[in-house]
């Protein structure tokens, strides 16, 4: 109770309340616009948020990644375009309703959906606080360094179908944190003997690329579109009731949502993706799935935003982010010399539960501005996409010349903004550098630290944590091992099944002389006729 | 005719085989100047060499890369290919409007750069509507007003700012 009390005391300030109010608001508009979502904006926030103190800059970041799946509904159900990546399974199920002249019901059914995703996880991570401040102290040197490595496999593996260049990327993004003054034996690293090298690349400056430059140049060199919302009417309250009538989806897809918000790099896709399937098979209408069920809706929104809350105990507990939005958050703890990790649940129990108050109260805010304003808001999907592309550039110099006042930065960023670019154009994804910069980090110092204390490799693997880990580790990716080789079989099968003529240069000859022979056999039947 | 191992690819055909040789290409460079980018030092842990982990983001960019390129399902470059490389190219034209912009801000100052910026890009854009000009400029003053006003971000005040009368340059410095 004491700690409750004093976590409500850290709340009770004019400017967290600003905070609050200007993350959840924010959130929202971000989302509802599609094109530029939480991790452009966070990104563009994120050294505007230095100045501020560390609760009150997590507010504003937490109350845009927290609202921002909320607002993603809006146009994903009203013109079936996802305001965020993560609410693109709510299309499925919102867009046809909206079609049959239900848009309001869709509307309120996913907020009241998010509502109960978002207050679940933060009560069970509230409750969940004591036993993660228990078991955080268990964490040394090497169950660190084996937590990131295990975020690391999640990352790659995570990315089906793509893991060779998630994997690629990922250490292209360990090389990147390596660049310039090694911090313990003072020797330099790919600086290429430039004074500007030598200070290394920082991570918000190709945050900024990666993300909110190359959105720029995306939407920037994209068309215009005209959207039409439709109109709503009737009030939005109706979707709590209907809500009501599925509890076991409902909690069940929340409960996905926690669980893959804790693993690290497994976030919102997998938890959707479980709650969905789970849904559908429960479900005694499974047919309607894909066509307007209340029940795939209400799967779709609930797991994903359940997972925001749950992906800040990696960070907060271990200091290891599980995706791009916890990766730029951990900046401003560093900025503010709050160092996640176990220490912090020791020492700032206080704080961590003050987070999860400010993530409670930020879902109320959110759904009682959502109730008042949706329809002023869903004029915002009219803004145009380019106009929107000079919006974000403009912004972006905010970001990054903010930062240390620095040419160089800029230079920097505008590189990887095009390589950001480059990346978007190829449907490869950018979030295995961020994650690999920002984990590559940590498992270089902690793996330093923790083999000065290993006489022999096995005694890094002989306390409990770091074994399971190591195992895990070993688990998943024999797991993915064995997922790729039943792939390549079934390719293997596909093929044979619509195997062709050869085309190889050989084939053809040998078809050709088959031909040729043929010709002249016809031909020496006819003369001896 | 697409094969099934095309048709299971996840993402376009257009310009993977050039990211892909390019990537290799790029790590394979950076792996071959290890020993001259970083110090090997004597009497030194493995793990806490300075090459290490260079060498292990190095040594796994150029595995996985190669591996990429070697399972991709395209040995040939097309004008699709071309296409592509073209519209990287045009691309740069923005970030080179980013870097003027970078640019003239310490010069002339950060409102009236904005201004100028975001609306000589309306008009780049083809943007031909008053309405838009109108959002526009009310959006630069505003990012201003609220990232240098309130937020008190650190952007310099500009070099021009210096010809000011006295009790102008002050507001001009600290507010836009």
């Amino acid at each position: 109770m004491d700690l409750l009390l004093s976590a409500i005391e850290i709340l009770m300030r004019w400017d967290v309340a600003l905070a609050l109010l200007v993350g959840s608001v924010g959130g929202v508009l971000i989302g509802a616009i599609p094109g530029v979502g939480p991790a452009v904006a966070i990104a563009i926030l994120l050294p505007a948020t230095f100045s501020m103190d560390p609760i009150v800059g997590l507010t504003v970041l937490l109350g845009i990644y927290g609202s921002s799946m909320y607002g993603g509904a809006i146009p994903a159900i009203l013109i079936n375009t996802p305001g965020t990546a993560v609410n693109a399974l709510s299309t499925y199920d919102g867009y046809p309703m909206t079609a049959r002249g239900e848009p309001q019901r869709a509307l309120s059914l996913a907020y009241s959906a998010s509502f109960y995703g978002g207050m679940f996880s933060v009560l069970c991570l509230i409750l969940f606080a004591p036993v993660l401040a228990r078991v955080a102290p268990l964490f040394g040197s090497r169950e660190i360094f084996l937590a990131a490595l295990l975020g690391m496999v999640l990352v790659v593996t995570a990315h089906r179908g793509q893991s060779l260049i998630a994997a690629a990327l990922a250490a292209l993004g360990i090389f990147i944190q390596t660049i310039g003054f090694e911090p313990v034996k003072y020797t330099q690293r790919y600086t290429f003997d430039q004074p500007f090298m030598q200070g290394g690349i920082n991570l918000i400056v190709v945050v900024l690329g990666l993300f909110a430059l190359s959105q720029a140049f995306v939407l920037l060199t994209s068309e215009d579109e005209t959207y039409r919302p439709t109109r709503l009417r009737g009030g939005l309250l109706q979707g709590f009731r209907e809500l009501a009538r599925h509890p076991r989806v409902a909690t069940v897809s929340a409960f996905f949502g926690v669980l893959m918000g804790i693993i690290p790099g497994v976030g919102e896709f997998n938890s959707q993706f479980l709650s969905y399937t789970y849904a559908q098979r429960t479900s005694k209408r499974p047919e309607d799935f894909g066509h307007g069920s209340s029940e795939g809706l209400i799967a779709s929104e609930t797991s994903n935003n359940a997972v925001p809350a749950a992906a800040m105990v990696p960070l907060l507990a271990l200091g290891i982010p599980g995706e791009q939005l916890t990766a730029m958050m951990l900046s401003v703890f560093y900025v503010h010399n709050v160092v996640p990790g176990p220490g912090l649940f020791q020492n700032s129990m206080d704080f961590v539960v003050a987070l999860y108050i400010a993530l409670a109260v930020l879902n109320v805010l959110v759904i009682l501005f959502l109730l008042v304003a949706t329809k002023p808001l869903i004029q915002v999907v009219r803004i145009p996409n380019r106009f929107l592309g000079i919006c974000v550039l403009t912004l972006s110099f905010v970001g990054v010349y903010s930062l240390r006042n620095s040419v160089t930065d800029c230079v920097m960023a505008a590189l990887f903004g095009l390589f950001g670019y480059v990346l978007k154009r190829l449907d490869l994804p950018s979030v295995p550098i961020i994650l690999g910069m920002v984990l590559g980090n940590i498992m270089e110092v902690k793996l330093r630290a923790g083999m000065a204390r290993v006489k022999e490799p096995w005694d890094f693997i002989d306390r409990p944590i770091s074994f399971i880990l190591f195992v895990s580790i070993l688990l998943i990716i024999a797991f993915h091992i064995r997922r790729v080789v039943l792939e390549r079989r079934d390719l293997k099968q596909a093929e044979a099944g619509t195997r062709t003529r050869p085309n190889r240069f050989g084939g053809l000859l040998a078809r050709r002389r088959e031909s040729l022979l043929r010709v002249r056999g016809r031909m020496v039947r006819a003369r001896h006729k | 005719m697409t094969t099934e191992r095309e048709r299971r690819f996840p993402g376009p055909r257009r310009g993977q085989l050039l990211f892909a040789l390019a990537f290799l290409a790029l790590s394979l460079l950076l792996l071959m100047l290890l020993p001259w980018q970083t110090t090997w030092l004597a009497k030194s842990q493995l793990v806490a060499q300075p090459r290490f982990w260079p060498a292990v983001g190095l040594g796994l960019m150029t595995a996985c890369g190669a591996l990429y390129l070697a399972r991709l399902p395209w040995r040939r470059f097309t004008r699709f290919d071309t296409a592509e490389a073209k519209r990287w190219a045009a691309v740069a034209e923005y970030a080179g409007w980013f870097m003027a912009y970078v640019l003239l801000v310490p010069l002339l100052g950060y409102l009236p750069v904005t201004l100028v910026f975001v609306l000589s890009l309306a008009r780049r854009l083809g943007y031909r509507r008053r309405g838009v000009y109108i959002a526009g400029a009310i959006f630069a003053l505003a990012v201003v007003v609220i990232f240098k006003g309130f937020l008190s971000v650190r952007i310099p005040g500009a070099a021009v700012y210096e010809y000011l009368p006295t009790a102008l340059r002050a507001f001009f410095i600290q507010y836009l």
